[in-house]
């Protein structure tokens, strides 16, 4: 069980850190997703089934392919910079502040006691998550509805704004 | 010192989180930088399910239910960040952090 845990937590953090330091962007992309279908199978071994799916629905299925068609969009020419010597200190300031967080939070998780597990697995069936949803959360069901719809809306607008104002410029 | 399965997760997402964290201060691509705060909510959604599946009270579904939500408003955040990092190329043709120093013009 807990080897399972390790492969997996091995496999996505390596992923993640190399489409990091990669230089090429599509390739960064596509070990991302490599790396949050990780992150769905620990949902899975986590006994969290409906959010693994839910995980792999947004973002190995849509979040990929907005990334995917903005990188293409936004590609301009084999200039992919980030080795100019102005970006190396920013570089080893970036390492030592990720390293400082990462050891500050290893620091607290190993100097806590372990609680005692559980032994059974919680289930939670789909019927009863829905129940709760609807229910209890119907509310925030509702706003975070209101809030895709919006945020999608925004980004519709952001991203088409330029070409309306092109004939406003034009006599 | 016993590591259990809940550290285990948590020293995972801590990683990630850090992972995250570096490619979003060093990278200079914009697009890399939004990869790099997705990783890191992950990396908290992970938290979530781990106090969920190994904390003292499962039968509470909060932690689930918090994820979904979450996962919900990263998807937000991604399609307006991707959105705003177009419409930044398209007024200056890259998408370098360094030089998106203007709001206007």
């Amino acid at each position: 069980m807990t080897t399972v845990l390790l492969c997996l937590a091995l496999f996505t953090v390596a992923a993640a850190a190399v489409a990091m330091a990669m230089r090429n962007l599509i390739h960064s992309a596509l070990l991302l997703v490599a790396s949050w279908a990780g992150i769905a199978a620990f949902y899975l071994w986590a006994g969290a089934e409906f959010v693994a799916f839910a995980q792999l629905l947004v973002y190995v299925g849509a979040i990929s392919m907005v990334v995917l068609f903005a990188v293409l969009l936004t590609r301009h020419s084999r200039l992919d910079f980030d080795r100019e010597p102005e970006t190396r200190g920013r570089v080893r300031l970036a390492l030592f502040t990720g390293g400082a967080v990462c050891g500050v939070l290893v620091a607290a998780v190993l100097g806590t006691a372990p609680s005692s597990v559980p032994a059974a697995v919680p289930s939670l069936t789909v019927r009863q998550l829905g129940l709760a949803l609807m229910g209890p959360h119907a509310a925030s069901l509702l706003a975070v509805g209101v809030v895709l719809t919006v945020a999608l809306l925004g980004g519709v607008v952001l991203a088409a704004s330029a070409r309306h104002s092109d004939p406003e410029d034009a006599p | 010192m016993s590591v259990g399965p809940l550290q285990l997760c948590l020293l995972f997402s801590s990683a990630l989180f850090c992972v995250g964290l570096i490619g979003a201060l060093s990278r200079s691509n914009t697009i890399l930088v939004l990869l790099g705060i997705e990783l890191m909510l992950n990396a908290a959604n992970l938290n979530f399910i781990a106090f969920w599946r190994f904390g003292p009270n499962p039968a509470a579904a909060t932690g689930v239910i918090f994820v979904l939500f979450s996962i919900a408003v990263a998807a937000a955040e991604a399609a307006v960040g991707l959105a705003l990092v177009i419409a930044i190329y398209r007024h200056q043709k890259n998408v370098r952090l360094q030089e998106a120093s203007q709001l206007k013009g």
